[in-house]
This record gives C-alpha cells, structure tokens and sequence, in this order.
C-alpha cells in the first residue's frame, strides 16, 4: 500500500508539473498579435505588474463582480494557500536543501494559522457549492465536473481536518514517507484510513490539474486582456506572424483584390 | 411598433432568471457568395432563392471549421487562454446587456463562451476527448453551426463581461473566433461583409462616391455660413493638408452625427488648422474588427495609412466613433505602421476630443456656454471607448477628455448611475456588427439597461439629452430608444455641443484662407 500511494503521488507530481509547464510555454509560445488590454489600463510594465498582484492576491475583479462568490471563493484559495505553506513540513528537511525555509515554516503562526486555514478552505468550498446549486445562472453554466471538482477538493479538506482534530496521525511517519519518496528511499506510511484517502486523492488532483480548468492558474498570468502594458500610440506592437503581413499588405493588394 | 415584446423599464437593475433558448430563433442574413468571395472567404452555395435566400455550408465544412478553430487557437494567445482558464464562477452571468435584456441563458456570457468551448474541448483537449460528457463537451453539427450563427451575433463585442471576470476573459475575442470561423465554412454574415465590401470598391461603409461626399461637404459649408455668416470649411482631399480627418461616413449626412462633423470643422477653423478629409479614406469605421479578421482590418486600416502619404499630412485625427477609434488606437500603429513619416510631437492617431481638449486649455476657443442651456446632458461611454482604447496620456483619458470638453461648453451636466458609466457602461445595444434591421428584436431588447439608467437620470436630475461620441451608439439611439418613449433629438454628439457653444469671428487678412492653391506645394 506505501508503494502504491508513493508510485501515485510521485507520478501526479511529474505530471502536474510538466503538464503545466507545457500549458505555460503553450501559451507564451502563442503570439499576442494585437493590443487587448482590458482599459483603462496601466501605461508601464510595473503597473501591469500590480494589476495581476490585485487579481492574483485579493481577485480585485471578482470583488467588483460579486460579493458572495468573492468572499467563498476568496476563504477557499487563502485557505488553501495556507495550508499549502503547512504542508511544506512534510517534505522539507531542515538540514536539506531547502533546509533554509524551516524556520519560517515551523513558526508557530504558520503551523496554526495553517491549521484553522482548513476550516475557511472548506467552509468557502461549502458556500461555492452551494451557489452553484442554487443560483439557477451558475447552475445552467455548471457541467458534471464543475461539482465533481469542488467535492473532490473538499473531501480533500475533510480527511485533512479529521486528521487534525479527529483521529490523529503519526505526523513523524508521515514526515519520513514523504521525504522517503524525494531520497528515492521508501519508507512505511502509518496506517490510517483518512491519510489513504488524503493522499490518494491529492495525487488525483495533480493528475487533473493540467487537463480542467484549473487551468486558471497559469492562465491567470498569461490573459492579454490584463498583462498587456496600454501603450499602442507610442511603442508600435508587432508579432512574429502578423510582422509577415507587413510585407503583403498595402495598395497592391488593394488592387488586386477588386 | 413591432412583432415582440419591448420589454419594461425597472426602476431598480433587476437579475432575470435564464431562459434557454428563448433568442434561439433569431440570426442575421448570411451573406452572399459575392459577399464572401470579395472579402476572401469561401462562397456559399444558395439553396434556396428569393426574399429569405438560405445557404448550404460549404463542402467538408466540420474539417474546415475544426481546422479553423485549430489555427485561431495557435495564432492567438487571447483565445487559447479564454478557452482553458474559465471556471465557470458565473460572475460573468450578470453582466451583458443582451442578456439582461433578453433573459436567455445562452446570452450570459459564460455561456456564449461554452457555446464554442464545447467544441473546443472535444476536439483539442484530453477530458473532451475521452469524457466529454462530464466537462460538457459536444460534436461538432450543423445544428451547432447555427446555434453559433445566432449566438455570435447576440454580442457586440462590447467587452462588458471581460472587466468583471476574475481572469478577464474576453467573450468578444471568443465571438470574433466564431464569426471568423462562420465565415470560413460559407456563413459570413451579410450586413458586416456586404459594408466592407463597399469599404474596398467605394471607399465607405454607405457607398458614398467622391462626387457626392464633395457635394455634401458643400452643402455643410453653405449650412455654416448661412447660419454664422463664417466661412467654415470642410476640405476634401487638400494635398499639403496639415491634418487629415477620418470619421465614420455617418457623420457626413445621419443625424445628429452630421452636427459634430460641423463642430470638427469649427473648432479646426477656431484654431486655424490646415486639415483635410480623404477620398480614399472617407470612412473610419472598420467593420474587419467586428469578425474578427485581421486580414479584412488591416487591408481596411491600410486605406488610412495610403491616404496620409498621398496628401502628405503630418497628423491623423479620428473623427466620433467608437470601434474605429479601437482600431485607431489600438491598432493602427500595428496594422498600418510605423508612422514615421508623421510629425512624432502629436500623438499618432489623435482623437478630435483630444484635439478640442488640448484647443481648448490653450485658450484657442471662444465659448458661449449659455448656448447650450436649454439642455441638460449626460454622456453615453462607448463601449470601445471606454474598454478597448485610450485618451490623453493616462488610464482612464477617455472617461474624463469628452468629459470635460462637454462641461467646457455646457453648463449642465450629470453622470447616470454608477455602475451605467465609465468601464462599467452598457453598450448601446447595437455595437459590434449588429446595427441591421434583421436584427431589431436584439437591438431593442439590448439597449434595455442603457434606456433604465437614462430614464432614471432623466427623473433624478431633470436630464434631457444624452451625448455620444461614437456612429453606431447615435445611429442605434435615435433608432431604438423611440421604443421606450425618448425622442430623436435626444440624442447629441460631443462636438455637437462644441459646434453650438462656440463663437467664431470672420477671420481678417493675416489669416490665409485655408482653401488658398499656395498650400499645394
Ligand atoms: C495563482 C493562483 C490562483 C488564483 C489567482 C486563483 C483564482 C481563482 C479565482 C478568482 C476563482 C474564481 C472564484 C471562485 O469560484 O472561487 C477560482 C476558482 C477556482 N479555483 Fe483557483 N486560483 C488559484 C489557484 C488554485 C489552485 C492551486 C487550486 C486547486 C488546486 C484552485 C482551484 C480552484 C477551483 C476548484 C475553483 C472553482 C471554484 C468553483 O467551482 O466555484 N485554484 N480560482
Ligand atoms: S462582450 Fe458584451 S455583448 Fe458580448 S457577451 Fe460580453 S457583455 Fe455580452
Ligand atoms: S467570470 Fe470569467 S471565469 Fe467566471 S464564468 Fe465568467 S468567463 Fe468564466
């Protein structure tokens, strides 16, 4: 059952990763060739740069757009976000690599902060199912996925919180598997239902990440619509291909075409 | 008045509960093989002839499409993003004008989005392809063709959706990827190709010839002068010119838009600026943008660029409207540059607001303000004005330039509600290639959030006429909002208001007349 859970995760990790970074260098491989930016918007490449921070940190639109879907929405990714950071002590030796980060993430606050960061992670998980069921709008737009998706992350978050405050497990064991798995030295994971289901599922998140629209993450950063600094009249934007019309374009064509 | 219910004003916004399919009998006539063929698309094949002709789609169309879609998606980064990043929050639902309007489901624009990335998801992702039923993903048929056809022209580009969405999807970029698409499988659509076609052979979206545009232009001249006793000018193709004027066509004769060209030409006389229109390029508007075919815009926008050279202007003025002065500031610079050849110290193109603006802090215009005071205006942001391009050298330019040239020469003036204006405004209804008759029901059902907030700014602040600065919001005003009991002359251009404040004195000998030969070199 270890190998099993060790094959799965290690797997989903590969493919979540090279599956995004392929999804990121589709996107900046496809060219922009026109200026879109959402205007008003920002004349230098640091305003755009603090427009995406709005978006990506506080979901500034999504403010304007809906409170309620805000404030769910807004519980659960600073949630997880947090509990992210907690989880980071499972797979970082102090006296590793990364061994330089320990301090910070075994301070006290983040270890509880990160704790009772599951609760808003669910609780903005319970509310944006809720909408999605309710709201007859967000339920016409809603496909099988669309619930599976948040069931998936909240069951996620259960097994999670069980673990924390119900049936406790052998945090030590869980430390030595995971780092186990990066020594490429296997070690036994502790017997524990929720920690299976935990981590089973975990590894089918990653599994899917690349292929649904949690494609929102990098697609977040790569929208032109908002990456895109608004100075048309003064800097002359061209792409590759649209550069090769310039040399076909003009009266000739003109011509020929009536 | 008409075969469909116009729907009632509320007082306050109110959310309609979605309604599937309930616009789905509604599309625009497709355009003629002719029509197609000019523009560079493929001809249809006419099934059925006569008043209502019906098309066939061309052979092999569901390839071509995919194909199509397949290279759209490779050549921009906008819509492969848009189709990948959605997570169905439904923020969007809210928001577009023709659903608000309309009540269907299919108007939200989420959901005009799926109606593509349904298709997008079968054919070029992994869960589309092995578990389509599960991420909503469908075949490609020709009952989806059509539903795209009406679909697609129940937008208007007008960007709302985008400003709200957590990752600013742009449904209009979607929509441009479907017509597009459309066009290439025989199903262009007949009022945008039939108007670019005229754009090529003629020179203007309305088929004006040279002839008659210069007879026009002298009949405004004898108008000015037989109502100021100034000889204002309005030159055509003036080689030496120092500015060249593009506007869209509408303003040479459509009222009230005619009225701003006549305010154009004072404020050009007040600052004695030598300025000319083009033959060649009497028309700004460029209906390319509206189906989403850089080809069709850059051959348009490239008319702009021949035009500047052939009279040998060192400045581009744009003229009201509000899609060409996208296309204008957005992307002319990309379609039609480098502009080297122009004087570099003026922004390249400049917009007239700009231009009367930058006239008017110099101190290089007489007003009378008092001429104005028997209205009490409000301002219509045009969606591609306000969304899609600038003004000035800082964001948000274009919300506060017409502003303030409209207070400079009015002594009345309201915002309507927040939330109506400024990044947030609703379109006019009939943007974005929908501004045909064919499409009546849409246009009337759309204007419906734009009619509430006039309406109640009316009740509020006493408000009697409402501003534009764009040809289609004007044209689609004095149209539509008739239906919900304003009248015509309620609709206004900026420079309208510019023409009727301002004072202009004969100009004595030191000035050169600005039609003089001398200025031909
Ligand atoms: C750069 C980081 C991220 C940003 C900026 C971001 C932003 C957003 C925003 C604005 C929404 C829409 C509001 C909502 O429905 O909650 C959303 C939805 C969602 N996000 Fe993220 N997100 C990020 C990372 C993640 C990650 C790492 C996951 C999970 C592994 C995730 C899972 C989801 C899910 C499942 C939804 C859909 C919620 C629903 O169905 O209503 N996001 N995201
Ligand atoms: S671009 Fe405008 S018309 Fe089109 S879906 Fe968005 S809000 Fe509606
Ligand atoms: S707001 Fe954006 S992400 Fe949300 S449903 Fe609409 S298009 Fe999708």
């Amino acid at each position: 059952m270890s190998t099993l859970i060790a094959v799965l995760l290690s797997l989903a990790t590969i493919v979540m990763i090279v599956g995004l970074a392929r999804k990121a260098r589709q996107y900046r491989a496809t060219p922009a060739p026109l200026k879109i930016p959402v205007t008003p918007a920002p004349k230098t490449t640091g305003g755009v740069v603090l427009r995406l921070a709005k978006e990506v940190i506080f979901f500034a639109s999504l403010f304007r757009s809906n409170k309620w879907t805000w404030l769910f929405g807004w519980m659960f990714h600073v949630g997880l976000a947090l509990a992210f950071i907690r989880h980071l002590r499972y797979v970082i030796d102090p006296d590793g690599m990364l061994g330089f980060m320990w301090p910070l993430i075994s301070l006290e606050v983040v270890q509880s902060f990160g704790k009772y960061a599951g609760f808003a992670m669910v609780i903005g998980l319970l509310g944006l199912f809720a909408r999605r069921i309710l709201v007859a709008r967000v339920r016409y737009i809603s496909a099988p996925s669309d619930y599976l998706m948040l069931l998936l992350i909240m069951f996620i978050g259960f097994s999670g919180l069980m673990m924390s405050f119900v049936s406790h497990v052998d945090i030590v064991g869980v430390k030595t598997f995971m780092l186990g798995i990066l020594n490429l030295d296997l070690q036994e994971l502790p017997e524990s239902a929720p920690l299976m289901i935990h981590l089973s599922l975990v590894a089918l998140l990653g599994f899917i990440l690349p292929v649904s629209k949690l494609l929102h993450i990098p697609g977040v950063f790569y929208a032109p619509t908002r990456n895109q600094v608004d100075n048309p009249r003064e800097k002359r934007h061209l792409s590759p291909w649209a550069a090769k019309y310039d040399a076909t374009r003009g009266s000739d064509k003109n011509a020929a075409a009536q | 008045m008409a075969d469909f219910e116009v729907p009632e004003l509320k007082e306050y916004p109110v959310v309609p509960m979605p309604k599937d399919g309930v616009m789905s009998h509604l599309s625009p006539f497709v355009a003629k093989p002719e029509f197609q063929e000019a523009l560079g698309y493929p001809g249809n094949k006419v099934q059925k002839e006569g008043e209502d002709p019906k098309y066939i789609l061309i052979d092999g169309w569901k390839e071509k499409a995919i194909d199509k879609m397949g290279d759209l998606l490779d050549r921009y980064r906008g819509f492969r993003v848009f189709m990948d990043s959605c997570v169905k929050c439904g923020a969007c639902t809210d928001k577009c004008h023709y659903y608000l309007g309309t009540n269907d489901a299919k108007n939200m624009p989420v959901a005009r989005q799926d109606l593509l990335r349904s298709v997008y998801r079968r054919y070029f992702t992994f869960a589309g392809k092995y578990f389509p039923k599960l991420v909503g993903a469908r075949d490609l048929t020709e009952d989806v063709v059509d539903e795209w056809y009406s679909y697609f022209h129940q937008c208007s580009e007008c960007r709302r959706c985008s400003v709200f969405c957590p990752y600013g999807i742009d449904t209009a970029e979607v929509t441009m990827a479907a017509r597009e698409i459309l066009a290439h499988i025989g199903k262009g659509q007949k009022y945008d190709n039939e108007i670019i076609g005229k754009v090529f052979t003629i020179g203007n979206n309305l088929g004006l010839p040279e002839r008659a545009l210069a007879d026009s232009l002298e009949g405004l001249e004898e108008d000015i002068f037989d109502d100021i006793e100034v000889p204002v000018k309005l030159p055509l193709d003036k080689k030496g010119a120092d500015i060249l004027l593009v506007t869209p066509s509408a303003d040479f004769f459509a009222e009230p838009h005619v009225d701003g060209l006549m305010g154009y030409a004072k404020v050009f006389h007040a600052t004695g600026a030598n300025w000319t229109l083009s033959s060649k390029a009497s028309e700004a508007a460029n209906f390319g943008l509206f189906i989403g075919s850089y080809e069709n815009m850059q051959r348009i926008s490239m008319r702009i660029r021949e035009a500047a050279l052939e009279l040998g202007v060192k400045r581009i003025v744009y003229g009201e409207c509000g899609h060409a002065w996208r296309v204008g500031y957005s992307f002319l610079n990309t379609l039609a540059g480098p502009f080297d050849f122009l004087d570099q110290s003026y922004p390249i193109p400049q917009h007239i607001c700009e231009y009367t603006k930058d006239a008017l802090d110099q101190g290089l215009l007489n007003i009378d303000k008092s001429a104005n005071d028997d209205m009490v205006l409000t301002f219509h942001d045009s969606c591609n004005v306000a969304r899609a391009s600038g003004m000035g050298n800082y964001p948000g330019g274009q919300f506060d330039i017409p502003r303030a040239v409209i207070k400079a020469v009015c002594n009345n003036f309201v915002d309507m509600e927040p939330g109506t204006t400024h990044d947030a405004t609703f379109c006019c209804g009939g943007g974005g290639g929908l501004l045909t008759d064919d499409l009546m029901e849409l246009r009337v059902k759309g204007i419906l959030p734009r009619a509430s907030a006039l309406t109640n700014a009316v009740k509020e602040n006493g408000v009697t006429h409402m501003a534009a600065i764009c040809a289609i919001c004007k044209s689609q005003f004095t149209k539509v909002l008739p239906y919900y009991g304003f009248t015509m002359d309620q609709i206004v251009s900026v420079h309208q208001l510019v023409s009727n404040a301002i004072v202009l004195e004969s100009q004595g000998e030191e000035d050169n007349d600005s039609d003089d030969d001398d200025a031909e070199e």
